[in-house]
C-alpha cells in the first residue's frame, strides 16, 4: 500500500508541451510513471513524448483514463487548470506551479469543496510512492521503497530529509510535498491522517516551517489520533518577525507563527521534534529501533 | 507589496470608501499651502503631520504631530521631512523620512462623541477564507487588546461566492455600539473597503483607527495596506507604487538579479537553493555558534552565473565572517554546481573569507573531489552534520 498515487495511477501533465512540462515529465516515465498523455488547448491531437496530447482535461479523462492530473501551468492561468481538472473527474490533482494568487486560491478551495478530488500543492514538489510513481519534479533515485511517510512544506529540504532515511538503511512508503503557499490544496494535518491511515506506513515524518497554524493543527490530530511515531523539524527558527522566507507562507505575523511555538505545542502532544535538520533521519532510526 | 498610507488611501478613495481629506507634501515649503488648501475643503483648523515610511507605530517615534496653527505646520513639516525615524517596527537606524502626508484635524465639535475603532480586512489561513476583525477599541495596538480584552475584539468570515452580506454589515455596526446616521454609514463603508481589497488583490487592509465624527460620519484615519506579490502582474499601477527607498539596497539588487534574498544582522552569509533548506540551514548556523547574515535561495538550477551573483552580493555584508554554500543537487548535478563555485570564486577573484561548501545529491562524490582539487581555500562536505561541525570550527578560529 501507500497513499494518493502508485503503479496503477495514470497519469497526465498540464501544460505537457512546455519546457518544464517536457523535462519532468520525460523524467516521469523514465521513473516508471504511468504517465498517459498530457493537455495543451490548442495542440490536441498531436503526440509528444510518444505520448497523446489532449485539447481538454475532459478529453485526456474520457480518451485515456487519466485521474491524476500534474500541473505546470503558468500562475496567471494555473488556478483555472486545477478546476478544469476538478471539474472532468480527476481525482488527485498535484500543482507544481509557484505564485497562484492568493485570492485564486480561494475561489479553488471553493470550486473543490464537495468534489471528490484532493489538490496536492500549489508551489510544491509533487508526491512519490518509491517504486510505484513519482507524479513531480523531486529527483527519483534518492528515494527507497519503505515504511517511512514524509510530509513537508518545502522541496529541497523534502529531499534532505529523505537522503537521510534512505542512508540510515531505511525506505519511503509516500512522500507528499504539500507546497509552501499560505492556501494549499492539502494541509499537513490531512497529509498526516493519510499516512496514520496507511497500513504500510511505519513512522512519519513531517517537516514544517513558520507561517500559519498548519503544524498545530497536525499536532492536536497526532495527539489523539496517532498510531505511529511523528519526527517533526521546524525551519525558520532564526527567521525574523514580518519578512516573507521564500516561500510566500512562510511568514511570522503573530506570535504563534514562530518556530519556538509550534515545536512547543509539537512537544506537547507527542511529536519527537528534533532542533537540527541534520538528525531528521538519526532520530527515526532510534525511535523505530 | 507593502504599501504607504498616502498610496492605500489613494486607492480607497477610488472605491468611494471615506478617507480623511489630506495632501501629500515632498517639499517642507509646501505644507503650509497643503494645510490652507485642506482648510478651504473642510473648513476645519487643525491638522496632523505624518511621517510616510513602510513601519507602525510612527507616533511613538515622534512622525505623526498635531498642528494647531499654520506655523505649527511649517515647523512640524520641517522636523519630521528628513529625520531619522525610529519606531518599535524599524531598526535601531530608523527609517528616512522623505514624504509628509498632511492631513484635515477629526476632531472638531459637533453633535455626538467622536469614537475610534479598529477594522481590518484578512486572509484567514485556517479557514482559507477572508475575514473581517474589528474591534470597538480602536488607535491602540491590536495585538494589546487581543491579550488584554479579547471579547471585544470581533470577526466575520466572508463567504467568497457571495460577499459580505449586508447582515454582517449590521452585526459589524451594532458590535461597535452605532445607531442613527453612524450606524448607516457604517453599512454603507463594509462593502466598499471590501471591494477595494478584491478588487486589489490585497491580503490586508488595516485601518487603526477607523473614526466616527462628532457628525457622524465614518473616515479612514490611518490605513495600513499589503498586497498580493503574486498578483502584481494583473495590478501594474500598484507595482508602480513601489517605493525601493524602502528596501535594503542589498535586497534591491538581489532582486535584480532574480535572487530570493533577505538581509540579516548575523556573521555567516549563507546560499541555499530551495526556501525551506534555506531557512534550516540559517538553523545550522545558528546551532554551530554562529548567526545568519541572510536568507538566500539561489533556485532550482544554481548555475555559475547566479552563484556568482550570489557571492557577490554576501560579500558586500562586512559583519559576514564566513559563507556557507548548502545545496542539495536533484535534477541539478553537483558536479556541475562544484564547477561553477570554482568558476565563480575565480571569476570575484581573492576571496578573504573561508567558505564551507556542502553539495549533496547526484554526483556529491565528484563535486567534493573538484572543490578540494581547486586549490581554493574552501572546505568541503557532503553531510549536512558535517557542514555544521565545520562552522563551529571556522568560527573558532581553527
Amino acid at each position: 500500500m501507500s497513499v494518493l498515487v502508485n503503479k496503477d495511477s495514470r497519469v497526465i501533465v498540464q501544460g505537457f508541451t512546455g519546457s518544464e512540462g517536457t523535462f519532468h515529465a520525460s523524467q516521469m516515465i523514465e521513473y516508471g510513471t504511468h504517465v498517459v498523455g498530457g493537455v495543451t488547448p490548442g495542440k490536441g491531437g498531436q503526440t509528444h513524448l510518444d505520448r497523446p496530447v489532449f485539447n481538454s482535461v475532459s478529453d485526456a479523462v474520457k480518451q485515456a483514463g487519466a485521474n491524476v492530473s500534474l500541473i505546470f501551468v503558468p500562475p496567471a492561468f494555473a488556478a483555472d487548470a486545477i478546476m478544469e481538472a476538478a471539474e472532468a473527474g480527476i481525482e488527485v490533482i498535484v500543482c507544481i506551479t509557484e505564485g497562484i494568487p492568493v485570492q485564486d486560491m480561494l475561489k479553488v478551495k471553493e470550486y473543490l469543496k464537495g468534489r471528490p478530488v484532493r489538490l496536492i500543492g500549489p508551489n510544491c514538489p509533487g508526491i512519490i510512492t518509491p517504486g510505484e510513481a513519482k507524479v513531480g519534479i523531486m529527483p527519483g533515485f534518492i528515494h527507497r521503497k519503505g515504511t517511512i511517510g514524509i510530509v513537508s512544506r518545502s522541496g529541497t529540504l523534502t529531499y534532505e530529509a529523505v537522503d537521510q532515511v534512505t542512508k540510515a538503511g531505511m525506505g519511503q512508503s509516500t512522500c507528499i510535498g504539500i507546497g509552501g503557499d499560505p492556501i494549499p490544496g492539502t494541509t499537513m494535518k490531512e497529509a498526516v491522517e493519510l499516512l496514520m491511515n496507511d497500513p504500510e506506513t511505519e513512522g512519519i515524518i513531517m517537516i514544517g516551517e513558520i507561517g500559519g497554524n498548519m503544524e498545530a493543527e497536525a499536532a492536536y490530530y497526532i495527539r489523539d489520533h496517532g498510531t505511529k511515531p511523528v519526527v517533526s523539524f521546524i525551519a525558520g527558527a532564526t527567521a525574523p518577525k514580518g519578512r516573507t522566507m521564500g516561500h510566500a507562507g512562510a511568514i511570522i505575523g503573530g506570535k504563534d507563527d514562530t518556530a519556538e511555538a509550534k515545536k512547543k505545542i509539537l512537544t506537547e502532544c507527542g511529536v519527537f521534534v528534533v532542533d537540527s535538520p541534520a538528525d531528521i533521519g538519526k532520530k527515526m532510526k532510534e525511535i523505530l529501533n | 507589496m507593502n504599501l504607504h498610507e498616502y498610496q492605500g488611501k489613494s486607492l480607497l478613495r477610488k472605491y468611494n470608501v471615506p478617507v480623511a481629506e489630506s495632501v501629500l507634501v515632498e517639499n517642507p515649503e509646501d505644507a503650509v499651502a497643503a494645510a490652507q488648501e485642506l482648510e478651504k475643503r473642510t473648513g476645519i483648523k487643525i491638522w496632523a503631520v505624518k511621517a510616510q515610511i513602510h513601519a507602525g507605530g510612527r507616533g511613538k517615534g515622534g512622525g505623526v504631530k498635531i498642528a494647531r496653527s499654520l506655523e505649527e505646520v511649517d515647523t512640524f513639516a520641517h522636523q519630521i521631512i528628513g529625520m531619522q525615524l525610529v519606531t518599535p517596527q524599524t531598526s535601531a537606524e530608523g527609517k528616512l523620512v522623505r514624504k509628509v502626508l498632511v492631513e484635515q484635524g477629526i476632531y472638531y465639535p459637533g453633535p455626538s462623541e467622536p469614537k475610534e475603532f479598529y477594522f481590518s480586512i484578512l486572509l484567514n489561513r485556517g479557514t482559507s477564507r477572508n475575514m473581517i476583525m474589528y474591534s470597538p477599541r480602536g488607535g491602540m495596538n491590536i495585538e494589546e487588546v487581543a491579550e488584554e480584552t479579547p471579547d471585544q475584539i470581533f470577526t466575520e468570515e466572508i463567504d467568497p461566492k457571495v460577499g459580505v452580506l449586508p447582515f454582517q454589515c449590521r452585526r459589524i455596526a451594532f458590535n461597535l455600539g452605532l445607531s442613527g446616521e453612524a450606524f448607516k454609514n457604517m453599512v454603507k463603508f463594509v462593502p466598499k473597503l471590501y471591494q477595494a481589497y478584491i478588487e486589489n488583490d490585497a491580503t490586508l487592509i488595516e485601518i487603526n483607527p477607523l473614526f466616527k465624527t462628532s457628525d457622524d460620519k465614518i473616515l479612514v484615519v490611518d490605513t495600513k495596506m499589503v498586497v498580493d506579490n503574486n498578483a502584481l502582474f494583473r495590478h501594474p499601477d500598484i507595482e508602480a507604487m513601489r517605493d525601493v527607498h524602502e528596501e535594503d539596497p542589498m535586497e534591491v539588487e538581489a532582486g535584480q538579479h532574480n535572487l530570493n534574498f533577505v538581509k540579516l544582522n548575523g556573521n555567516v552569509g549563507c546560499m541555499v537553493n530551495g526556501a525551506g533548506l534555506a531557512m534550516a540551514t540559517m538553523d545550522i548556523i545558528k546551532f554551530s555558534g554562529g548567526d545568519p547574515a541572510n536568507f538566500l535561495d539561489v533556485g532550482g538550477s544554481a548555475n555559475a552565473k547566479r552563484v556568482e551573483e550570489a557571492f557577490r552580493i554576501i560579500l558586500k555584508d562586512p559583519n559576514v565572517k564566513a559563507i556557507l554554500v548548502n545545496i542539495f543537487g536533484g535534477i541539478v548535478r553537483c558536479d556541475r554546481v562544484a564547477n561553477g563555485i570554482v568558476d565563480a570564486y575565480k571569476n570575484i577573484g581573492e576571496i578573504n573569507l573561508p567558505i564551507i561548501v556542502r553539495l549533496q545529491g547526484t554526483n556529491a562524490e565528484e563535486a567534493k573531489e573538484i572543490i578540494d582539487n581547486s586549490g581554493l581555500k574552501v572546505h568541503s562536505a557532503i553531510l549536512l552534520k558535517e557542514a555544521a561541525d565545520l562552522i563551529t570550527e571556522v568560527l573558532a578560529g581553527k
